[in-house]
């Protein structure tokens, strides 16, 4: 030890010893107050907006003219949220945003299926059962993680179209497919790469073969990672817009574009309440997802973003 | 009863040859141990024997069978593993059981199988448990009961005790040399505790570099190791090993000090006839050394450093010329540092090795 | 070691992997190859193959709505991310003084990010709305002069863009960084107190530098949102006033959509993946660079 640090240690100790007389120092000190408040002025501005929207869309527009933004409504009142619901108009069309609430499930659910059910196999022959060449692939599938979408986008029209699956329910989930692969066959990759590969070879003296193994070994094995990827997938399949307004077609557009429509192509008097109602309501799902997945859901962020 | 030849193995992975011309011929019923540090290939040679990694040159034959291209479930071979490698979502019941249902063995056979393996290893109260509620020595149990009800005449284990206490893996070392008097099966074992090897083994090969370099008896192994790395891997605390030159002309046989000092080597047998002036490596082990006059002995001449209390015994540390040495001693003798005392052995017992290439005199 | 087969080519693994096989080729590589070849002829609705050389890339660095755009998308990118990164690892400190209720502040903090970038633009449309947000309710509350309106100002809807982009992704940046500096083994945190270093050097110095693994993460996520980010400027200017906050995304998709110029479209396309390509082949060569030393070491 050098003299400079029996220095700091003989001082420490002599405060230490003429200190504990009398009470111990509180807690709540300034610096402590500082912390707080700056989380709070934090926490306000995430959740204004939120505030706002709410509030907004149970008042009536005569209500909402008068300014008064941060005020809780007078009369409250549900009707823009039945009108976002089954009634906003885009264009001529009115049934508000069900059909998309449907369309989005239709497409959610399967996508989120074969997705996993893909990128669990990739990760597993990946991990135990790499042939020649399959590096490579997974190599060029990492990289599609970090491709801006465009620059594939125009091909996948091209090749749906050729295929007669473009503007089709089946197209836009193999759309999903397609691009959640790379970040989730990563997840299972490394999922199953920290497994200890004694477990495969008991179960390849046991007997058992490519099919076996995964069925019989790794998927029960799976659950947590794929709790993971079920919350990653929904939200972000539920969330997407762009591949939905260009690939999905105009009678599975999703809930997404339907609220983009209704917000950004009405014509004549914004209806904000309506509107707020129904961007609420859109953002319900992944929203509801979030606050009951709670701490998988900041795994699953972890665990996506640990790319290198 | 089946016995197991391993034929020119070659292995690499990649540019990297873990394992090069390999031959290994274990006789049926033997408790055979692969001991050496780890990367030395021990390991691989195991998985390579069960059909668990492509081998690049070579074959494998079990039971008289060529089993080179056979996958690991026809070669009549069970495993154990160091992470006992149970299947977590089953029971231990379905963890016996997966290697049969996949091969479509009848129920009732299962069942007969089960119960006689369950009986055999005293696990039968664990049968409906999952993993997670086995303690690490019950787990292991149960691995080594997979490996047990396939009925097959050679079991391959790898480095078994070493995630077990001290104490269990004791238990389980004795119960696992139990097993093999009663089953008579051929034992093939990986490990790099040498306690494990020298007490479990019939036959000991220590594998260092990708090559067997001494296959042989326990004892053979302890008492006339081939060259200086068996010498120094085997033994704790290992052997110690003084430089010096080796001179035969004047008479009886004995290595020169760098100081100058002869020490007589008389009844030492010499694997072939060396020459004079060789340089050499003398090599005695800590208790094979004492600290007074035995009869015809030689003796060390050493500057003592300090004594480690064991307790049942103590090391003395000290110097012989530039090399450090160990010497067991009683647990109450008391030497003082910095004395030169006297060690002494008897040369019959000692190791000599060439000091170039470390292989036996 | 890794785990070396018995075949090369189990076949059970290859028809397992026949999706990915085909996204990774078809998708990745002859995908983004057609979207090369296309940018070198004159396509316009449907593709074809009357090549016109470097034609489309010199009208594209010619028009100034893409000029816009690529500049936008740096200053966008430049703030946004580096404010997500200054804020997100304020919270990520703040949230690791062991406050109380730290999952309520995380979940707060967190759950633009669960949203979609759709509905995050309709929010702050609202937000800075003149006739409806923040500036008409500061006037309603008596500050008259309040003006903060910056979406129907060309100058600056573009910051106004990074306002929500901060609002979306300081929070998945403070979540990153904060299990970062829960990874760092505990008694540095103690060396540092007995040391006598403040806390704020402490974090600066001796945690920032400890997590870069962390900040890499964080880092890479923002650049590829930055780079892929369509749907908030859609929602929320929708390119607009007149083309002022159109980025690269938005531009390739109306060229390729509404505009029926797909020559021109994929030029821009290309434009947006050379950069990714460029720090992929950086990031490829500092690899094998450390792979090199490591061996040689």
């Amino acid at each position: 030890m050098s003299a400079h640090d029996t220095a700091i240690d003989t001082r420490a100790g002599a405060r230490a010893g003429i200190e504990p007389e009398g009470r111990k120092p509180r807690r709540i000190s300034p610096g402590r107050i500082g912390i707080y408040a700056f989380l709070i002025m934090a926490a306000v501005f995430f959740l204004v907006p939120l505030y706002v929207m709410i509030v907004t869309s149970l008042k009536t527009m005569p209500e909402i003219r008068l300014g008064l933004l941060f005020n809780l409504p007078k009369e409250p009142t549900i009707q823009p949220w039945i009108d976002a619901m089954v009634n906003a108009c885009t264009g001529l069309d009115c049934h508000g945003l069900s059909p998309g609430f449907w369309n989005s499930v239709k497409i959610t659910v399967p996508s989120v299926i074969v997705s996993i059910i893909c990128a669990s196999l990739n990760g597993y022959a990946l991990t135990y059962w790499p042939y020649k060449g399959a590096n490579l692939l997974f190599a060029l599938l990492v990289f599609g993680a970090f491709v801006p979408y465009q620059v594939v986008i125009y091909p996948l029209i091209i090749g749906l179209s050729w295929a007669g699956l473009f503007a089709t329910l089946p197209g836009i989930i193999i759309i999903h497919t397609i691009f959640g692969m790379p970040l989730l066959t990563l997840l299972y990759r490394n999922f199953y790469a920290s497994l200890p590969v004694e477990l495969f070879k008991a179960a390849r003296v046991d007997g058992a073969g490519f099919w076996r193994i995964f069925f019989m070994i790794m998927m029960p094995m799976s659950v947590p990672i794929t709790i993971v990827a079920v919350i990653l997938q929904v939200t972000g399949i539920w969330n997407d817009f762009l591949f939905g307004v260009v690939f999905a077609g105009r009678e599975n557009w999703p809930m997404t574009v339907q609220l983009n429509n209704i917000v950004n192509s009405t014509t004549g008097v914004r209806e904000y309440n309506i509107n707020m109602a129904a961007t609420i309501l859109t953002a319900a799902v992944p929203l509801i997802v979030y606050f009951v997945s709670g701490r998988w859901f900041v795994r699953g962020i972890a665990a996506g973003a640990v790319k290198g | 009863m089946a016995e197991v030849s391993v034929k020119n193995l070659g292995v690499s992975f990649g540019h990297l040859k873990v394992l090069r011309d390999l031959n290994l011929d274990v006789t049926a019923g033997e408790f055979i141990v692969l001991l050496g540090p780890s990367g030395c290939g021990k390991s691989t040679l195991l998985n390579a024997i069960a059909g668990l990694l492509d081998i690049t040159s070579g074959q494998i034959w079990i039971d008289g069978k060529n089993v080179t291209w056979e996958e690991p479930k026809d070669r009549g071979i069970g495993m154990v593993f160091q992470s006992y490698a149970l299947y977590p979502r089953m029971t231990a019941e379905g963890n016996l059981t997966f290697g049969l249902r996949v091969a479509r063995v009848p129920k009732d056979e299962i069942a007969r199988r089960v119960e006689r393996t369950a009986e055999l290893l005293q696990i039968k109260p664990l049968l409906g448990r999952r993993p997670s509620e086995l303690s690490g020595g019950q787990r292991q149990r149960v691995a080594i009961g997979r490996a047990l009800v396939r009925d097959v005449d050679v079991f391959l284990f790898d480095e078994p005790l070493s995630n077990l206490d001290a104490k269990l893996r004791t238990e389980l070392r004795v119960e696992l040399k139990k097993l093999h008097n009663r089953l008579a099966s051929t034992m093939i074992y990986v490990t790099h505790d040498q306690i494990e090897a020298l007490t479990l083994a019939d036959r000991i090969a220590v594998m260092h570099g990708g090559v067997i370099q001494q296959l042989a008896t326990p004892k053979e192994i302890y008492r006339r190791p081939i060259n200086r790395f068996v010498a120094g891997f085997v033994g704790s605390p290992s052997m110690n090993f003084v430089e010096g030159t080796l001179r035969l002309a004047e008479g009886a046989p004995a290595i020169e000090l760098p100081s100058g000092k002869r020490i007589g080597l008389g009844g030492y047998e010499f694997s072939a006839r060396p020459e004079d002036g060789r340089p050499a490596v003398l090599g005695v082990r800590p208790e094979q050394m004492e600290m007074k006059p035995g009869d015809g002995g030689s003796a060390l001449p050493i500057e003592v450093h300090l004594i480690d209390p064991m307790g049942a015994d103590s090391l003395l540390w000290g110097n012989v010329g530039t090399d450090t040495i160990s010497v067991r001693i009683g647990p109450d003798d008391t030497f003082e540092a910095g004395t030169a005392v006297e060690a002494w052995f008897q040369p019959v017992n000692a190791s000599l090795f060439d000091a170039k290439s470390g292989e036996r005199l | 070691m890794t785990l070396a087969l018995r075949r090369a080519f189990p076949l059970p693994s290859i028809v397992g992997t026949i999706p990915m096989i085909l996204v990774s080729i078809g998708v990745f590589v002859v995908g983004i190859g057609f979207s090369v070849l296309w940018s070198f002829t004159s396509s316009k609705l449907f593709p074809n193959y009357d090549f016109v050389g470097l034609l489309q890339y010199r009208r594209l660095w010619a028009t100034d709505r893409w000029l816009v755009a690529v500049n936008n998308i740096w200053i966008f990118g430049f703030l946004s991310i580096g404010c997500n990164l200054v804020f997100g690892y304020l919270l990520a400190v703040f949230m690791d003084q062991r406050i109380r209720q730290e999952d309520a502040f995380r979940s707060i903090f967190l759950y633009p990010f669960a949203m979609s970038l759709i509905v995050t633009g309709l929010v702050w449309q609202w937000a800075l709305d003149p006739n409806l947000g923040l500036q008409s309710a500061m006037r309603h509350l008596g500050w008259e002069s309040f003006s903060f309106a910056p979406l129907v100002d060309p100058q600056l809807a573009i910051y106004g863009l990074v306002v929500a982009g901060i609002w979306q992704g300081s929070g998945v940046t403070m979540a990153i960084l904060l299990a970062g500096l829960r990874g760092i083994d505990q008694e540095i945190w103690k060396a540092a107190k007995v040391d006598g270093i403040p806390d704020w050097r402490a974090y600066l110095f001796i945690g920032l530098p400890m997590m870069r693994g962390a900040v890499a993460t964080a880092f890479v996520l923002q650049c590829v949102s930055v780079v892929r980010v369509y749907d908030l400027v859609v929602a929320m200017t929708g390119g607009g006033p007149g083309y002022s906050t159109t980025m690269p995304a938005v531009y390739v998709i109306q060229l390729i959509t509404v505009r029926q110029n797909v020559g021109q479209g994929m030029a821009a396309a290309t434009m947006m993946l050379l950069p990714i390509l460029i720090v992929i082949a950086i990031g490829g060569i500092l690899l094998w660079r450390r792979g090199r030393k490591a061996k040689a070491a």
